[in-house]
This record gives C-alpha cells, sequence and structure tokens, in this order.
C-alpha cells in the first residue's frame, strides 16, 4: 500500500547512507515499499555500515538480484559463512526477544549450504514435491481444503490469518507427510518452536531442545513405521524408500523436515492472507476473478509476486565482486531485496499495481533463481491454486473488514491478524 | 525461417517457424506453446524451460557443459535425461532447422 506522502516526503529526506531497510519495524509499519523505491531510483547496490542488522549491502534491482543469486560460487549460502538471512541469533528477534544463546543441535539442510553437499541433499528432497509425485496429493489437498473452509462462520467476523491460512496450510503439510491427521497441528506448533526463543513462544531453551526432540522423535517414529512398507508418495516414505536417504543420519533428517516444514508453512500461509487484502484493495480485480475463474492459476503467480512472502535472502561474497558499478568486497553480507526487485519497473510493466491477468505473471523473483530456487515451488503454487478454486466457489466475497497486523521481521513478510466477513454465494 | 517441432508429454505436436537467432525458450514462450514456463525470462536462472532434445539431433546442438549453470540447474530438474537441455539456452539457427524437441510432464 502506498504510504501518506507526509511519510514519504520524510523517507526522502534521510540521508541516502543512513538509510536501514533491515529494520523489522519499517515491515510492521508497511513503510518499507517507500524505502525500497528510493533505493532502486538513487543507489540500486546500496551499503548500510551500521543497521540493525550490522553492516550489509542491499541489492533492491531484478536483474541485479538475479545476478547474485546465480552466482553462488561468489555468494555463499553456507552456513559456515553466515548462511542465508542478514541477521545472526543476536538480531534474530521480535518485539519480545533474541535467540541469542539458542542450543546448537547440528541440524543441516541443503537451503544453507554450498555445492557439492548442498546439491547430493537437494536433489533427495526436489522429487517429492515435483509436479508428477504432486498430482497424486491433489486430490487429498482439495478435499481436505473443502472440510475446512465448509466449517467457516459466514457472516460474522473472525481472524482469516488462525482459522484459515494457518490451518490450510497445515493440512497440506500434514497430508505431504501423510501425518496422523486429528494430531496436525503438533505440525504447526513445531514450526512456531523453530523460531521461537525464551519468552517468545517457549519459556526457555531448554523448552525449545525439547520440543524439537520431541518433533524429531515423532517424526524417527513414522520413519520406522514406513521403512520396508508398500510404497506410497508421502515424503517419509520416499525418503525412507529411497537408497540416497535410507540411511541419512538423524540430524539431517531432521534438519530436511524442519526446513519443509518451516519453508511451507509461513510462506503459504502470508501468500493465501496477502492475496485476500490485496483482492480487497483492488475491487476491480476481486471483480474480475469472480467473473472468470480461470484466472485463478495466473492470479496465483502474481500474489505471490505481491506478497513476496520472503523479503530477502542473505549471501556472503567469498571474493572481491562487481555488482551494479559498486564492489562487494570479500567477506561482506549481502542482502537481495526480493521484496524491492518484484517492484521494479524496469522489468515488470506496472510493478506497483496488482493485476490478475497480467501478461509474464510467472516472472517474479519470490522463489529466489540458481540452484538455491525454491524447491516447493510447485508445491505452493498447487495449493494456492485449489484453495482459491474452492474458495469462489463457496464465497461471493471474503471482506476485509479492519486493519491486517503485520509481522515484525525482516525475513517473513506476512501477517498475525486480519479480520474478515464471508458473504456466501 | 527454421522450423522447431515441439512435442507435449501427451503426443500435443507443434511446428513453429522461428527466427534464426531465437532460443527455443523464446520460440516457445512467444507462439503459447504448453508446458513451457520459462520463468526467469531466458537467462539460465530457473529450469523451467527443460526439454529433452530428440536423440538425432542432440549431438548437433551439443550437451549442457558440466561445472556451468546449465547443467547445474538441470540435475534438480523432474526425469533429468542423457538428453536434457534448458531451452533458453539452445539457439535455433538455419543449421537446426527441423529440430524436435520434447517436453516433459512436468516443469520444477
Amino acid at each position: 500500500m502506498s504510504v501518506s506522502s507526509v511519510i514519504e516526503d520524510e523517507i526522502y529526506s534521510i540521508p541516502l547512507e543512513e538509510i536501514d531497510v533491515s529494520h523489522p519495524k519499517l515491515f510492521q509499519r508497511d513503510t518499507i515499499g517507500t524505502y525500497f523505491k528510493r533505493l532502486r531510483e538513487e543507489d540500486p547496490v546500496h551499503y548500510c555500515a551500521n543497521g540493525h542488522s550490522g553492516s550489509y549491502w542491499s541489492v533492491t534491482k531484478f536483474n541485479d538480484i538475479v545476478r547474485v543469486d546465480t552466482d553462488h560460487k561468489t555468494f555463499s549460502s553456507d552456513t559456515s559463512q553466515g548462511g542465508i538471512f542478514l541477521d545472526g541469533p543476536a538480531e534474530q528477534s521480535d518485539a519480545t526477544g533474541t535467540r541469542e544463546g539458542a542450543p546448537d543441535l547440528g541440524l543441516t539442510t541443503f537451503i544453507a549450504m554450498d555445492p557439492p553437499k548442498h546439491d547430493e541433499q537437494r536433489k533427495v528432497v526436489s522429487p517429492i514435491v515435483a509436479p508428477t509425485n504432486l498430482q497424486a496429493l491433489a486430490p487429498i489437498i482439495r478435499e481436505r481444503a473443502a472440510d475446512i473452509l465448509d466449517t467457516l462462520p459466514v457472516g460474522e467476523e473472525f481472524d482469516w490469518v488462525d482459522k484459515v491460512s494457518i490451518e490450510l496450510t497445515t493440512m497440506t503439510l500434514a497430508t505431504l507427510f501423510d501425518f496422523p491427521w486429528e494430531e496436525r497441528r503438533k505440525l504447526t506448533r513445531w514450526s512456531d518452536v523453530v523460531t521461537a526463543s525464551p519468552g517468545n513462544g517457549v519459556d526457555s531453551w531448554d523448552q525449545w531442545r525439547e520440543e524439537l526432540m520431541e518433533c524429531g522423535l515423532y517424526f524417527k517414529d513414522l520413519w520406522d513405521q514406513r521403512v520396508g512398507g508398500e510404497k506410497k508418495h508421502d515424503l517419509i516414505s520416499m525418503l525412507a524408500g529411497s537408497p540416497a536417504t535410507a540411511n541419512m543420519p538423524f540430524t539431517e533428517f531432521l534438519g530436511n523436515l524442519l526446513l519443509l516444514i518451516v519453508g511451507g508453512n509461513d510462506t503459504t500461509r502470508n501468500s493465501i492472507t496477502g492475496g485476500v487484502l490485496a483482492l480487497n484493495q483492488n475491487p476491480a480485480e476481486y471483480d474480475k476473478l469472480m467473473n472468470d475463474t480461470g484466472l485463478i492459476p495466473n492470479m496465483v503467480s502474481e500474489i505471490i509476486r505481491w506478497q513476496t512472502p520472503l523479503s530477502h535472502m542473505r549471501r556472503t561474497a567469498l571474493r572481491d565482486a562487481e555488482v551494479g558499478g559498486k564492489t562487494i568486497r570479500k567477506g561482506e553480507k549481502v542482502a537481495m531485496w526480493y521484496l524491492s526487485g518484484n517492484r521494479d519497473s524496469e522489468v515488470i510493466d506496472r510493478a506497483d499495481e496488482f493485476i490478475i491477468d497480467r501478461k509474464d505473471a510467472r516472472k517474479h523473483v519470490s522463489f529466489g533463481f540458481g540452484i538455491h530456487r525454491c524447491v516447493g515451488n510447485r508445491l505452493a503454487e498447487l495449493q494456492l491454486q485449489i484453495i482459491w478454486e474452492e474458495i469462489v466457489k463457496r464465497f461471493k466475497k471474503v471482506e476485509v473488514t479492519g486493519e491486517a497486523e503485520r509481522s515484525f521481521s525482516n525475513i517473513i513478510h506476512g501477517f498475525t491478524k486480519m479480520p474478515v466477513i464471508l458473504h456466501a454465494q | 525461417m527454421p522450423k522447431v517441432t515441439y512435442i507435449e508429454a501427451d503426443g500435443a505436436t507443434h511446428t513453429v517457424e522461428v527466427a534464426s537467432g531465437t532460443t527455443g525458450r523464446d520460440a516457445a514462450i512467444d507462439n503459447d506453446i504448453p508446458g513451457i514456463d520459462g520463468d526467469c525470462g531466458g537467462v539460465c536462472a530457473c529450469a523451467t524451460c527443460h526439454v529433452y532434445v530428440d536423440p538425432g539431433w542432440i549431438d548437433k546442438v551439443g550437451r549442457a557443459a558440466e561445472g556451468e549453470m546449465e547443467a547445474e540447474l538441470l540435475q534438480f530438474a523432474e526425469d533429468f535425461r542423457e538428453t536434457s537441455r534448458l531451452a533458453c539456452q539452445i539457439e535455433i539457427t538455419e543449421a537446426l532447422d527441423g529440430l524436435v524437441l520434447n517436453i516433459p510432464t512436468g516443469q520444477h
């Protein structure tokens, strides 16, 4: 949304070198878009010497982001270099707590690895979320989505985030894992625990460790039940049945499961909420949708661009490199701001407008590019498509009835609450 | 102008004429060939223009060079084969007139 001209003037009067786009409050207040607009115009590859996330480079234009994302030999994702987020444990916080002092469980995941280890592990997980396997899961996802939507109250206000976005993404994860259905909210809990800290979701780091261990043991149990069982399409059976992964160390197994739980949870959750909000802010687009529901697949890509559920991914330079005319030195942190790249009007026509029948809607940077491109992108699209097909069948309008509350985070671009009223068909 | 034939996973065939120098990805997008997404715009960054080059053509077209971005991306593609290429890295010239490209079941 556009900010008021007073705030805009204020943002444009800050000395360029003092701009710090890493501060979570800018995302929570939803003023971040104006900061990025200014950087794209005046200093697209911007250095911040001493911000919330310390010293770091911001890459804000579409093509520069693609350039960094596809040069993994120069720009490392490896945990040993600092990983994939701007903030380390000390800065990673929300309004109430920090992640400093988090116990190291030794969990590893391929998203924060460089080749060759990255390549080996990604190859194992990739087929599970590839289109052919997803076709087998689609009917179950649809049936369960329908059940959830059928229980919603019509004509009275409720929180869309909790009742729909969280519930639907949890349901999909449960389906993907063939997780015991009645216990599916455990998945939501574990996903929250991964990013929790004392005072913010858990009471202590001991509790944090215990809950994640409980998660690990629960999955270990499912694994043991499925080893040597009949060939099925769920993720655990596939991992247990593949020679490449059957003997995976426990920490790798748990690390990759948690990556899929977290990676498939916040992102889709916030795209579901963001889509409803965007349609409410653009009533003509909502009309377009209701007049032609065949636009849904294209709209899904536009929603993923518009929302950009992950604001950034971080890399660390392994050698000096030039990006957009600036020299990034070995060892420096680089943020690829996907949220900004998706508003780059030099690459995306009318980038500041939400247009559900946009041509080239698939051309967005929300999934990243290169070898770390989102492995679950097809699952995300499938899920959103099914959900929207089922929503428009049932409801004339999902009306947003109050202010949406946004997350205090420079990573997760999303919502904590959004009141709505459903209008039946 | 050289001709290229795209064959969808279900056997549906599309033959198009393209200006020499066009990439296999751009030719598919320009002609609305289903099954090739080409999300990144044709800069070898996403692997959503995965095709199987017809075995009779693969030597002429060439294989993805080991260690280069194309091969690195292709290794994660669904149902990767010996003849797998990214269409954005195939330049259609007169020498490739008649080229046949098979489209996989899905792009990932």
